[in-house]
């Protein structure tokens, strides 16, 4: 068991090694440089000259990345152009509204995919187990930021049901008005997000019920006398259900990609919604911290369920 | 499914054992499932219509700007779907628009599975440590936030246009190909008739290109299809949010981009809601026709 892990987390290593020599790159090839943030007018050419040498700018690249991966590790990530502030504290206060919005889309996407995997893989070829199909269809083919726009437009301006923009409201006071206003902010987003994210599980749980079906431990229960109801509530969902735990982590992927859209479309202020300005403002310094958080919480969201999976499957443990 | 029917489908198989053509399967496959076939029929004149239209349009003229006309509702002045906010044909722009979209769609799909294809073979048919060190390239490439690496490309090429657009795009959607055709390469490099052409002699890439790609060929089929649905999808999300096409490109997603005016979504809706209809209904037309053609290449999940 902890070799596995241990195994998969040296693994990680030379990924994140990777990904930052990647994104250095790419740093690099953005115009601009990590002062952009602090020249005002008054600063002279010889000034900012000075301060490049001082920097290292003209050092080879490899001492650059060094430096640069130093300053990383003490939380030096550079000034941001447009807001003239650190980008940690920049991106510290847009994160946890993303967080909150990717944690309601997870719950509401699995309190969704986990009943229509049941049913359609317990019912399987029925006319319940064919809409769900096409359900499935349809939701995967979908481009989300349209169905982002269609909700946007039809419960937020038409109903006048939602918010349209923001995550919390100016009037909000005290804990639990601003817990409200904030969860009230997000039902729209959260919901339409869920609503086109549940393929994956539904497809899984379908197939996986059906084939436990046919296993002889389910054979042996009806065997038994065990009522219908219980050799699937008691034997089969048991088995089906747990390696949908694993999705979690790699659900962590779709949801940051996402969270560009839904918050474009919902002017919803988290990280998604800071990228896409920071893009239109040329902020590089806050763009190359971000690509390099999304990345590495990718990897680490694959090595949380690849972690789940060994523990819920001994089979694909390394010994 | 229920022993009784399972017998039913069987009988049904084998009444007419001589048609087996994959023509005849696909066929079969569509006449039994009515939705599907309608999707396809609608799609096939939807691409007629978009074709053959964008060939009476010039795309510098439709995008002329001309302020006199701007916003103007539908059927007034001769503007059947209305006018945007540059007094442009929404009609002609969606038909464009359409056809650049598909075609940008297409031409990524072309070449990610050329790309997918080429490393999945190699990397399925030699196997072992060949193989191991190309999964873990492909396992890395997973990982990579790839819509926003994207993004930072776009912004980031001096001289951008539409064909460096669709080589930043093919560059990083061809992994998921790739992972498929490994994998039935793997299965498929073990059986005997690969063996028996290593024994005579045949080359590696005589084998690999000649012998075992087409025994993939219906994989690869289903395969783009699918991917065509997504592709486009993709293309008009990145234009929707504005690292897509260059401007003087017109393309679905510019269209729907207008509706980040809170105005433009609320009070002329003749702009952006045709364009996003036509994309929900290419998007899941085409997707719902990979899935018949997917269901026909796979012996067990045949309907007819």
């Amino acid at each position: 068991m902890w070799k596995t892990i241990l195994r998969r987390v040296l693994i990680m290593i030379p990924e994140i090694v990777i990904l930052s020599v990647l994104i250095f790159v790419l740093a690099k090839l953005m115009p601009g440089d990590p002062f952009s943030g602090m020249i005002t007018p008054q600063t002279s050419p010889s000034q900012i000259h000075a301060l490049k040498v001082e920097a290292g700018l003209y050092d080879s690249w490899y001492v650059q990345y060094w430096h640069w991966i130093v300053r990383l590790f003490h939380g030096d990530f550079g000034m941001s152009y447009q807001f003239h502030s650190p980008v940690v504290n920049l991106i510290a206060s847009r994160a946890v509204n993303t967080l909150w919005l990717s944690l309601l889309t997870v719950i509401l996407s699995y309190a969704l995919a986990i009943p229509l995997g049941l049913i359609a893989g317990r019912y399987e070829d029925s006319k319940r187990d064919k809409a769900i199909q096409i359900y499935n269809y349809v939701s995967y083919a979908i481009p989300a930021f349209v169905v982002y726009l269609l909700g946007l437009w039809f419960f937020g301006y038409i109903l006048g049901w939602f918010p349209t923009s923001g995550s919390v409201s100016l009037g909000a006071s005290g804990f639990f008005g601003v817990a409200l206003s904030r969860l009230y902010h997000m039902i729209l987003p959260a919901v339409l997000m869920a609503l086109i994210s549940t393929t994956g599980v539904v497809q899984y749980l379908r197939s996986e019920i059906i084939d436990a079906k046919r296993q002889d431990y389910v054979k042996t229960a009806r065997a038994k006398g065990v009522p219908e109801s219980k050799v699937f509530s008691r034997h089969i969902f048991r088995n089906s259900l747990l390696p949908i735990a694993a999705f979690a982590g790699y659900s962590i992927t779709g949801l940051l990609a996402g969270s560009i859209f839904v918050e474009t479309v919902f002017a919803y202020p988290g990280m998604g919604l800071l990228f896409v300005n920071s893009i239109i403002n040329r902020d590089y310094s806050v763009i190359t911290v971000l690509v390099l958080l999304f990345g590495i919480l990718n990897l680490v969201g694959t090595l949380l369920s690849d972690i789940i999976l060994s523990i819920v499957d001994p089979r694909i443990r390394i010994e | 499914m229920s022993l009784l029917k399972m017998k039913s489908r069987k009988e049904k198989k084998f009444e007419n054992v001589e048609a087996t053509s994959s023509w005849k399967v696909m066929a079969r496959e569509f006449a039994q499932d009515k939705v599907a076939l309608g999707s396809l029929i609608l799609l096939l004149i939807l691409f007629l219509v978009i074709f053959v239209g964008s060939l009476f349009l010039n795309t510098s003229k439709v995008m002329t700007v001309s302020i006199m006309d701007q916003y103007n509702a539908p059927g007034t002045n001769g503007f059947i779907l209305g006018a945007d906010q540059g007094g442009r044909d929404v009609l002609k722009e969606l038909i464009l628009g359409a056809r650049n979209s598909l075609i940008i769609g297409a031409s990524v799909t072309v070449l990610m599975e050329v790309i997918g294809i080429i490393f999945g073979l190699v990397a399925g048919y030699y196997g072992g440590l060949v193989d191991n060190l190309m999964m873990r390239f492909l396992d890395f490439m997973l990982t990579l936030p790839t819509l926003m690496i994207i993004i930072v490309i776009v912004t980031i090429v001096p001289k951008y246009n539409m064909w460096i657009f669709i080589l930043v795009m093919a560059a990083f959607y061809w992994v998921g190909t790739a992972r498929l055709i490994r994998s039935k390469a793997l299965s498929e490099a073990k059986k005997d008739y690969i063996s028996a052409s290593k024994t005579s002699g045949s080359s590696d890439l005589w084998i690999m290109f000649r012998e075992l790609l087409p025994n993939l060929s219906s994989i690869i089929i289903v395969d783009s299809i699918l991917s065509l649905a997504g592709n486009i999808g993709i293309e008009v999300g990145l234009t929707f949010l504005g690292f897509g096409l260059p401007d003087d490109v017109p393309s679905l997603g510019t269209l729907i981009g207008y509706a980040t005016d809170p105005d433009t979504l609320t009070g002329r809706p003749w702009v952006w809601v045709p364009a996003s209809l036509l994309i929900l209904v290419i998007c899941v037309g085409i997707s719902y026709v990979g899935n018949v053609l997917r269901r026909s290449a796979d012996a067990r999940q045949r309907l007819g």
